[in-house]
């Protein structure tokens, strides 16, 4: 590790709780030992290979206390999703006030972390199970730095009428802030349930870092949509590591909308724990401006017949970066497995750039498996086609760049969250037009 | 089920009798001292009589080596390599230089004839008339031994020497390409190659020639505990075209042997190199004890423009492989191409794939990589496509399918694909699937053996890439394919 992150090591640590007591405290004695061992990720580290954490350094990172005030209309505004039971986070801390969790029915239940795993054994040991301090760098920094977060818990069998909305603010004030907001989701055998993120930021300019960990357990024969939607400016880092482990005959159906300006890694790990689980991981991004977007996915076949499908599409515009990495692993037992993933990207700029690395490590030979990953411009001949019809260049474009993201929110299972994001992604198309109809900034 | 369980039994019945070219040949040998340091260095360059600044270059080479780590991210697992437990230098035993084949000792020509490489010119010509006729460079241990068809050769200006001759003959050439496109710093195998490289094969193509016959060179491990360090270098100038084969076949014994070689390909303006390999080198028992641990670093530069240069390997033996021929794209309109079969069995691993790197304008590359494992081996594709910002209009497209026989083994796929321009276009496809049941039945409903019917359907599944081989090379390299896979299905 080099002497500037080394220092940004301690910096980060310092503008965390420190060690102290409380249900948390062995968490973060866990976190802080592992990242005395393993540092924050570096050049070395494979698996951040086309990804830096440089931004981070040499900026005076201060905890979540400074905050700016925060009003419900701006929230309505921005996250949409009226219709939810809304749980809203400041800089990694449940703000009740902000929240609005009247008429939870009692199948669900929804508490701080500290509290849920002070008062619920089960809470206290889940945590950090799935999202493991020792493997992963970012994990642990979470945890070396966690005071607050929530739990989520959802009753067997309870079928959800609303989706659980989850914004997470970061909102430097007049101080850069980093923020590690903290979920644990337990989703019960054979409950059904939809999980939205939107993760925001609201600031005057001071850099932010938002360090988001979720853990997520879906029961047998449980039903879970989850649906992440992240936008942020230039100057703002945001990395989110997310654990699920799917039980067997239990379906789980994913998308991460990525279009923010700055940096954004989702790293996301997907366990098929039991017989005949199915999961749907799909997302789309938009990168313009320095954007450096991240999506990398390890998806873990470890028993029989069950089922992956992944599917990504990407833009990128003026000088943005692109980083797709997705791994399949099919374990020596898995047999009878099918697991499929696909990437494809648009390059609109010559400055653009994006770097896939697709992966299969397999075990077992019953399996029907592959993935495929594309990179190239925009097609001529789609391009022609729509010229020949009379539709002007920007304007084809547009509508071929357009049909080209949506045709990953196509896959959304939940048609009201479908139509949402879709919504989200054509408004962000059209105020960029402009630029994106050259392929260069403007 | 049942399938697979009587696929590890027989995997595990198989003897490795039959690697067919396990016997070792008694020869009086000429050895350096076990170890590796920089006297061993001289004494090699010094056997060679090479000139100062080839010394120099070793001895830079070797002082950096000692200085490397070893590339540890490949997917394979073996014990340390104690580098000072091994011969670095043998060489069969004779006075002069041979000047004719006459005076090659016997035991030699044996070996080979053994191995079904015709050294003898006049066998070539005495047999069915209209054979093609294919220059040999026999290598044994660290020397090269003969070289076949030259004079011919010499008529259109080939030079077809081993590298120790051409140091000596045409030091200008091998000084301006030696270590130029994989310098001596690139990985710590090469590395080592560079400083104790004993022999090899150089080919240089002179403008507009096309080389009138394929040329060969075929790999000998023979003495124990030696590690082979060969080199190649093979240089197509403007306008020229040539094939070369390599094959490589080693004794059966019970320690692993290191072979890490380097091979660099250069092509000029319009020039075309194709590059073929059938690598057969002991593979070590159903147990996995012993077999060659093969390092090997490959690389071709398309400096022209409108150069090609294509791979083509057909990987059936080694107890742990470690390969990646490349191509790097500098000339506008070359063109990279990459053709691999990859066999494992029983214990065997194989981490190998290629890189293309699209420098020049409108370059394009074809990655094909048919990967087949079985018993308990395992297998990864590892491959780079990188297309650079001036690289416009630049294509790429891979395919890499894997074919898994039985439940204990593993095949794994880690492509890496950087894009920096968007006028290039880039496509990637990989499978992973198992021979199926109805492939199988439809061949045994026809009275073919499960053997054969294996042997059938994985040939077709290579056809590809065994349609890119010279005809006398697909035909052994058909026959390696039933080989290796003997008794893996019941």
């Amino acid at each position: 590790m080099s002497a500037a992150t080394t220092d940004t090591l301690q910096i980060l640590l310092a503008a965390g709780p420190g060690p102290g007591v409380g249900p948390l405290h062995d968490l973060r004695d866990a976190g802080r030992a592992a990242l005395a061992k393993t540092g924050l990720p570096g050049r070395k580290t494979e698996i951040w290979k086309y990804t830096r954490l440089k931004a981070l350094d040499g900026v005076a990172w201060t905890g979540p206390d400074a905050r700016p005030e925060i009003d419900g209309d701006w929230i309505d505004a921005q996250a949409g999703f009226r219709d939810a039971w809304r749980i809203v986070l400041v800089n990694g801390r449940f703000d009740a006030g902000l929240s609005r969790l009247t008429d939870l029915p009692s199948a669900a239940r929804i508490a701080p972390l500290p509290e849920a795993a002070g008062a619920h054994g089960a809470v206290a040991a889940a945590l950090g199970q799935l999202a493991n301090a020792e493997r992963f760098p970012m994990v642990a920094l979470n945890a070396a730095c966690l005071e607050d977060g929530v739990a989520i818990g959802v009753e067997e069998r309870a079928l959800l009428e609303k989706p659980i909305h989850v914004v997470s603010i970061t909102a430097p004030g007049a101080q850069p802030v980093a923020a590690h907001p903290r979920l644990l989701i337990r989703i019960g055998a054979g409950a059904q349930a939809t999980l939205l993120e939107s993760h925001l930021h609201l600031g005057d300019g001071a850099p932010a870092f938002t360090n988001a960990v979720l853990e997520i357990i879906v029961g047998e024969g449980a039903r879970l949509g989850h649906y992440r939607i992240h936008d942020g400016p230039e100057n703002a880092l945001f990395v989110a590591t997310t654990a699920v482990s799917v039980a067997g005959g239990a379906q789980y159906d994913a998308f991460a909308l990525n279009i923010g300006a700055g940096l954004a890694r989702n790293e996301s790990m997907y366990k098929l724990d039991g017989e005949r689980a199915e999961i749907a991981v799909n997302g789309a991004y938009l990168g313009v401006g320095g954007a450096h977007i991240d999506n990398t996915t390890f998806i873990d076949h470890a028993r029989p017949n069950c089922q992956s499908q992944e599917t990504f599409n990407g833009v990128l515009s003026d000088h943005a970066r692109g980083v797709f990495q997705g791994k399949i692993l099919v374990r020596p037992d898995a047999q009878n497995t099918d697991g499929h993933q696909m990437h494809k990207a648009l390059l609109l700029s010559g400055k653009a750039e994006v770097d896939a690395k697709p992966e299969l490590e397999i075990y077992a030979d019953d399996v029907r498996c592959g993935h495929g990953a594309t990179i190239g411009a925009l097609d001529a001949d789609q391009l022609f086609y729509l010229r020949a019809r009379g539709v002007d260049e920007q304007a084809a474009r547009a509508l071929l760049i357009e049909a080209f993201l949506l045709d990953t929110v196509e896959r959304i299972q939940d048609l009201a969250v479908r139509e949402a994001f879709a919504e989200a992604l054509t408004g962000r198309l059209r105020a960029l037009q402009s630029s994106l109809a050259h392929g260069e900034a403007a | 089920m049942v399938a697979s369980t009587e696929t590890v039994k027989q995997v595990q019945e198989l003897g490795a009798d039959r690697y067919k070219y396990g016997f070792s040949t008694d020869i009086e040998m000429d050895m350096a001292p076990k170890g590796v340091n920089e006297d061993i260095v001289r004494m090699i360059s010094a056997k060679k009589e090479e000139p100062e600044w080839l010394l120099d270059w070793r001895l830079k080479a070797f002082r950096a080596w000692q200085e490397m780590a070893e590339p540890e991210w490949a997917k394979v697992a073996f014990p340390e390599i104690d580098y000072q437990d091994a011969y670095y230098y043998a060489a069969p035993k004779s006075g002069d230089k041979p000047k004719s084949l006459d005076e090659v000792d016997p035991k030699l020509l044996e070996t080979y004839e053994k191995l079904g490489i015709p050294l003898r010119e006049q066998e070539v010509l005495a047999g069915v008339e209209g054979a093609p006729k294919i220059a040999v460079d026999a290598v044994f241990d660290s020397v090269s031994v003969a070289t076949t068809f030259k004079r011919e050769l010499e008529k259109h200006g080939v030079i077809f020497c081993s590298i120790s001759e051409a140091v000596k003959t045409h030091p200008e050439l091998v000084r301006k390409y030696l270590g130029s496109v994989v310098p001596f710093t690139d990985n710590k195998h090469a590395c080592l190659n560079s400083a104790v490289f004993t022999d090899g094969s150089f080919v240089y193509i002179p403008k507009g020639v096309r080389c009138p016959m394929e040329l060969s060179t075929y790999f000998r491990i023979n003495a124990e505990n030696t590690g082979q360090f060969e080199r190649t270098l093979i240089i197509a100038d403007d306008d020229s075209y040539v094939s070369y084969l390599e094959g490589c076949t080693a004794p059966q014994r019970d320690e692993n042997q290191l072979h890490a070689a380097v091979v660099e390909l250069i092509a000029l303006d319009n020039a075309e190199i194709k590059y073929s390999t059938v690598q057969n080198w002991f593979p070590g028992d159903e147990n996995g004890k012993g077999g060659i641990y093969n390092f090997v670093t490959k690389r071709g530069a398309c400096r022209g423009v409108k150069s090609k240069i294509a791979w083509t390997q057909v990987e059936t033996g080694s107890a742990v492989t470690w390969k990646y021929p490349s191509c790097i794209l500098q000339g506008d309109g070359s063109v990279g191409e990459f053709y691999s079969v990859a066999i494992t069995n029983n214990f065997q691993q194989a981490d190998t794939g290629t890189k293309m790197i699209h420098l020049g304008k409108n370059t394009t590359s074809k990655i094909i990589s048919k990967g087949i494992s079985a018993g308990r081996a395992d297998q990864t594709y590892r491959g780079l496509v990188r297309i650079g910002p001036k690289a416009d209009g630049a294509r790429n497209f891979t395919q890499c399918d894997s074919l898994l026989i039985g439940d204990k083994c593993g095949a794994h796929t880690v492509p890496y694909i950087e894009s920096r321009n968007p006028s290039a276009t880039l496509e990637h496809e990989a499978t992973t699937s198992k021979i199926s049941e109805d492939q199988l039945f439809y061949c045994l409903s026809r009275g073919m053996s499960a053997e054969d019917a294996v042997g059938l359907i994985v040939n077709g599944f290579c056809k590809e890439v065994m349609q890119t081989l010279p005809m006398e090379f697909a035909v052994e390299a058909q026959k390696l394919i039933g080989i290796s896979l003997e008794g893996s299905v019941g």
